[in-house]
Parts: structure tokens; sequence; C-alpha cells
């Protein structure tokens, strides 16, 4: 990665403070504040798949549970605080235990996309069959396919009755946003990031440059699950109900759509690709003539035959071809043509 | 009589019904250049990574300066200070040539330090002019050098090169012939090689593999006149 982390700063505050004034002029804060939430868990399976090789199928699994975890606590708890640091633990532990057996069983690619598109199916299956009145954590009916309602919503901490909501939780929303992006950003620059990308280029190399690939793996597997279990949560409080169809596959599908159309191995891509594909199916959701899922299909397909890359990729290199430097070779060429026509006289 | 760094006791590696390698025993002592030569499917290679952790020996153990490492995995046998170099340049193809050293030199160093030696590297290796380049855009040649790059900013008291001079010019050979002799100064070296040329060049001791065996193990010109030697590996009776 090219730059600073003061750079990485300075832009990321003005992006968020270009999100939080000039974005609400165009859409409603309400629609925003899901995009946020979604740009987030974007942003977690861009870290993960585009700078640490890992295609997880199962991102949705983490969000689902982020957002379960808040609203059983909530219920259990009464204030949103605990909550919220449960939404962001859980996910990570159940990804740490999960990526662990997952990494030093040395399974790579096609399995573990599997394993965790199976989880996910898993998760997805169990919640759906929580109907039944024994299925209670502490005060938290679990609900089956209902899921639960009326959970204690965002509020000050240590304050339960002063809520957080409209505007404010969009304030809230795009503040977390810039700081998991910063966060993001401060990972990949630190040695733990750069060796990161070095394992999703060549993991054979980085072991035998003495690289435990697997403990890193794991490490940067929890700290992606954990950034989708904040956007759960954050997705809880917006929804206020969780239900089975936060783990469900098409979820875990669009997140890979994203990070794909956005572009992967860049931090922006993904959260753009997020945003950029929820306000569209939102939009479309109005009509009743095509259905979405067709044109987020088609827009795949799309991507995937004429900009493999993403569009922040393809918009970095037209910027690059346009105002970036001129390769070398070719002023050395005009150099000497013009100083062959000299000599010619 | 200098350490033994390496050794190896009745190492055997089986693929199904196939012995690759047989009951090898095998000594390595400090600074010494070592190269192993034989025909194809001699079990040269799966001895190289039966002590590389790569893979792991079917019997038999392997000893680094006195520490069994038979099961060890490839990322432990590195930490112990040994540069391994695989038979194809096997580096990260879209990062720079910095990028790739300082990822290696970052392993054993602080950030700072890192940043020298790697520094050090590039121009120890004449890396400079294509220093920011990504990996993936450099010729075969400048890739293996980069490769060495890998190995040597650890500091290593064993290297491991799995064919180091493959598909390299003339020019690029000698260089890296200069880098293996400067390499050596500090560490023992074992080369997987099947250019003679470059054997003749690089080596005193040579260990012959045939049949998953070592065959012989002798000073490089003793091994080129041996009428076995050239029977099994040059083709040629006497």
């Amino acid at each position: 990665m090219q730059g600073s982390l003061s750079k990485d700063a300075i832009t990321t505050i003005l992006v968020t403070a270009v999100l939080i004034w000039v974005m609400p002029l165009m859409i409603g804060t309400y629609t925003l504040t899901v995009l946020i939430v979604y740009g987030m868990l974007g942003l977690s399976l861009g870290l993960i798949w585009g700078f640490g090789g890992i295609l997880c199928f199962g991102q949705a699994a983490f969000f689902g549970l982020g957002a379960y975890t808040y609203a059983i606590a909530a219920i259990n708890i009464g204030e949103s605080t605990v909550p919220m640091i449960l939404a962001v633990l859980v996910p990570a532990v159940f990804a740490a235990l999960l990526g662990a057996m997952m990494f030093y069983g040395r399974l790579n690619d096609v399995y573990l996309g599997v394993i965790t598109l199976v989880v996910t199916l898993i998760l997805f299956k169990f919640i759906n069959s929580t109907a039944g009145p024994q299925y209670v954590i502490g005060t938290a009916r679990l609900g089956g396919f209902n899921g639960i309602p009326g959970f204690q919503t965002l509020n000050i901490p240590g304050r339960p009755d002063d809520y957080i909501w409209g505007d404010s939780y969009f304030y809230v929303c795009a503040v977390l946003l810039g700081a998991v992006y910063f966060l993001v950003s401060a990972l990949l620059r630190s040695s733990f990031g750069r060796v990161a990308v070095g394992i999703r280029e060549n993991e054979t190399r980085m072991s035998l440059m003495g690289y435990d690939v697997r403990i890193r793996k794991t490490v940067l597997f929890a700290a992606g699950a954990a950034i989708a279990g904040l956007a759960g949560a954050l997705f809880a409080n917006w929804a206020e109900i969780v239900t089975p169809s936060l783990f469900s596959l098409g979820q875990s599908a669009e997140i890979i759509i994203w990070c794909i159309v956005g572009g992967l191995g860049t931090r922006f891509g993904p959260v753009l690709g997020a945003a950029g594909l929820a306000y569209l199916k939102f939009l479309l959701g109005q009509q009743s003539i095509i259905d979405n899922t067709l044109i987020t299909g088609l827009i795949l397909v799309l991507f995937v035959l004429f900009l493999p890359k993403g569009v922040v990729p393809a918009l970095a290199g037209l910027w690059k071809v346009s105002f970036g430097r001129r390769p070398l070779g070719r002023i050395h060429q005009q150099r000497r043509m013009r100083n062959r026509e000299r000599q010619n006289g | 009589m200098a350490e033994v760094v390496l050794e190896t006791h009745g190492l055997t590696m089986r693929f199904g019904g196939v012995v690759a390698s047989n009951n090898v025993d095998f000594k390595l002592r400090a600074r010494e250049l070592r190269c192993l030569i034989g025909p194809n499917g001699a079990g040269k290679s799966t001895f190289f990574k039966c002590v590389t952790g790569l893979q792991t020996p079917t019997e038999g153990e392997v000893y680094m300066r006195g520490i069994e490492t038979t099961h060890w995995m490839p990322h432990q046998i590195a930490s112990l200070g040994v540069g391994i170099k695989t038979q194809t340049p096997n580096v990260m193809d879209s990062l720079s040539v910095f990028e790739n050293i300082w990822l290696a030199a970052r392993r054993f160093h602080d950030v700072q330090e890192a940043n020298l030696k790697t520094q050090e590297i590039i121009e120890r290796l004449a890396l400079g002019s294509i220093a920011r380049d990504d990996l993936g855009r450099l010729a075969h040649g400048e890739r293996q050098r980069v490769e060495l790059g890998l190995v040597a900013v650890g500091d290593p008291w064993l290297v491991l090169l799995d064919e180091p001079a493959a598909g390299m010019s003339a020019e690029d050979v000698e260089r890296m012939t200069g880098i293996i002799h400067e390499l050596n100064k500090t560490a023992a070296i074992i080369i997987v090689e099947h250019d003679m040329q470059f054997i003749r060049s690089i080596a005193d001791m040579v260990t012959v593999f045939h049949q998953g065996e070592v065959l012989m193990e002798d000073h490089v010109d003793r091994v080129m006149s041996d009428p076995t030697v050239r029977n099994v590996y040059l083709g040629k009776k006497n």
C-alpha cells in the first residue's frame, strides 16, 4: 500500500464528512443508514478476501450472529452498550474457532468455501427451527422464522432511556464506518497486514520464509467476522427485528457480488459496491416489472466479463492513465526522435 | 572438524508402492557446499522436500544442529535460520522486488532493520534498477535472483537450493555463482542441480542419488570420472 497512515486518516475524515453532510441531501437518512451498514459488511469480506485471499461464502453467518447476539443480549440486559460489544466479540470468537479448525486442518480454496457455506446453512436451519417456547436464552425467545422483535435499541451508554435513533443513528453509523475503515487501513499498513497480502499472493513462499500462515489467517478471519458482527448489530438496531433471513444464502451471495463489483483488493471498492448495489436493489424494489435478483445477476455477469477488477480499480486505472506519470519508455522514444530530427537538420 | 548442521538417518519416503527416498543417511557440516545430483526420479527433490518440511518422511529422522525436525512444518524449519529456495521461482508476483525482500527481512528483524537489510540485499544482488517493479513483470533470471535475495536476507546458517540455475542465461548463472559463494562464507549450502558445468564451477563435494538411495559421495572430479556414476547418470558405459 502506498501513501501514509496520516493521509488515510485525512481521507477517511473527509469522506465521512461528505457522507454525513452531502449524502442526506440526495437520499433519506433511513435508507442511507442501511447502505452504510451494508458498506461495513462489504468491507468485512473485502478485508479477508481481497487482502487475505480467504474466500468466505459465509460472511452472512457472522452478520446474522452479530445481529442475534445484540438482540438476545439487549433483551436480557436492557441496555445497548454491552450487547454492542458482545455483537463484535461473539462472531469474532466463533470465526476464530472455525478458522483455526479450517486453517490448522490445511483447508483451502474450494473446501474453505464449502465449509463456510455449510456453517451458514446450519445456522439458518437451526435459527429457523427455534420457534418453540423451549428455545430461550435468559428472557429472550429465539422465535424461529418469526425472529426476535422488540429489543432495546441503541442508547447513549449508561442511559437506557436516551435512544439514538433517526438522523442521530445515521451519524453514529457513518462515524463507525469511518472508524472501521481507518482501522482496516491501519491494519493493512502494519506488518501484519503486509504479511497477510504476502500470504494472499503465495502461501508456500511465506511459509518457507518462516511465517506461520495458519495463525495469521485465523486472526484475519476473526477480524473480518468482528466487523461483520458490528454491521449485524447496527442492522438489528436499524430494522428493530432480527430474522433467520440474515443467515440466508442469498445474503452471503450478495456480499460476494458487492466485493467483485466494487473491486477486490481495495478498501473502498467493497464499500462502494455494497452501498451501490443495495441502493439499486432498493430502487428496483419499488417496481414490479423486473425481478431485482435478475438485475443483480446481470450486473455480476457484465462485470465479470467486461470489468473483472471492479469499479474502483478501473477508476484508479483511468485516473492514472489520464493524470498519472507518462511511461518512461514513451518519453525516451519521443526525445530520441526529436534528437534524430535535429541531427538530420 | 566443523559442526554437523544437517543430518538424516534412514530417511525414507514412500508414495504408495513407490519408494522415492530409501534409507538415506546424510551429513552436512557448517559452511560446507554440497551438490545433490542424479537422474530424473533419483529422489533428490523428495529428499529436499523431506528436509525442508514440505513433505513428512514415512520413516527416518532429520536433525538440524542437533534438533530433531522430522515432523516440523516449513515455517518452523525456516524460523531456525534455514533459507529455502524451491525448484520454480516461488515469489509474490504482484508485489515489488522491495516488498518481497522486505517481507522476508521482517520475519527476522524489526521494521527499521528490515528496511535497512532489504536495501542492503538489493544493492548486493544488483537489483536496484528493478527494486520498485512487480515481480510478475521480471525475467526468469531476475526472479531467481530475487528469490535468492529472500533466502539471503534472513542471514541463514543453512541454505537449501533446488535448481537455482535452471533456465538462466550464462551471465545470470555466473552472477548466481558469485552470490552462492558469498552466502557460503557464513552458511552451509545444499544445491540440487542438473547443470554439470554449474556444479563443477561451484562444488567440491557431490552426493549422487540413484533410485532413491545415495549411490556415491565424493569430490566432484572423482564422481564425474566414476564409471558407475557415468553409467547411471550420464547414460554412458565404459
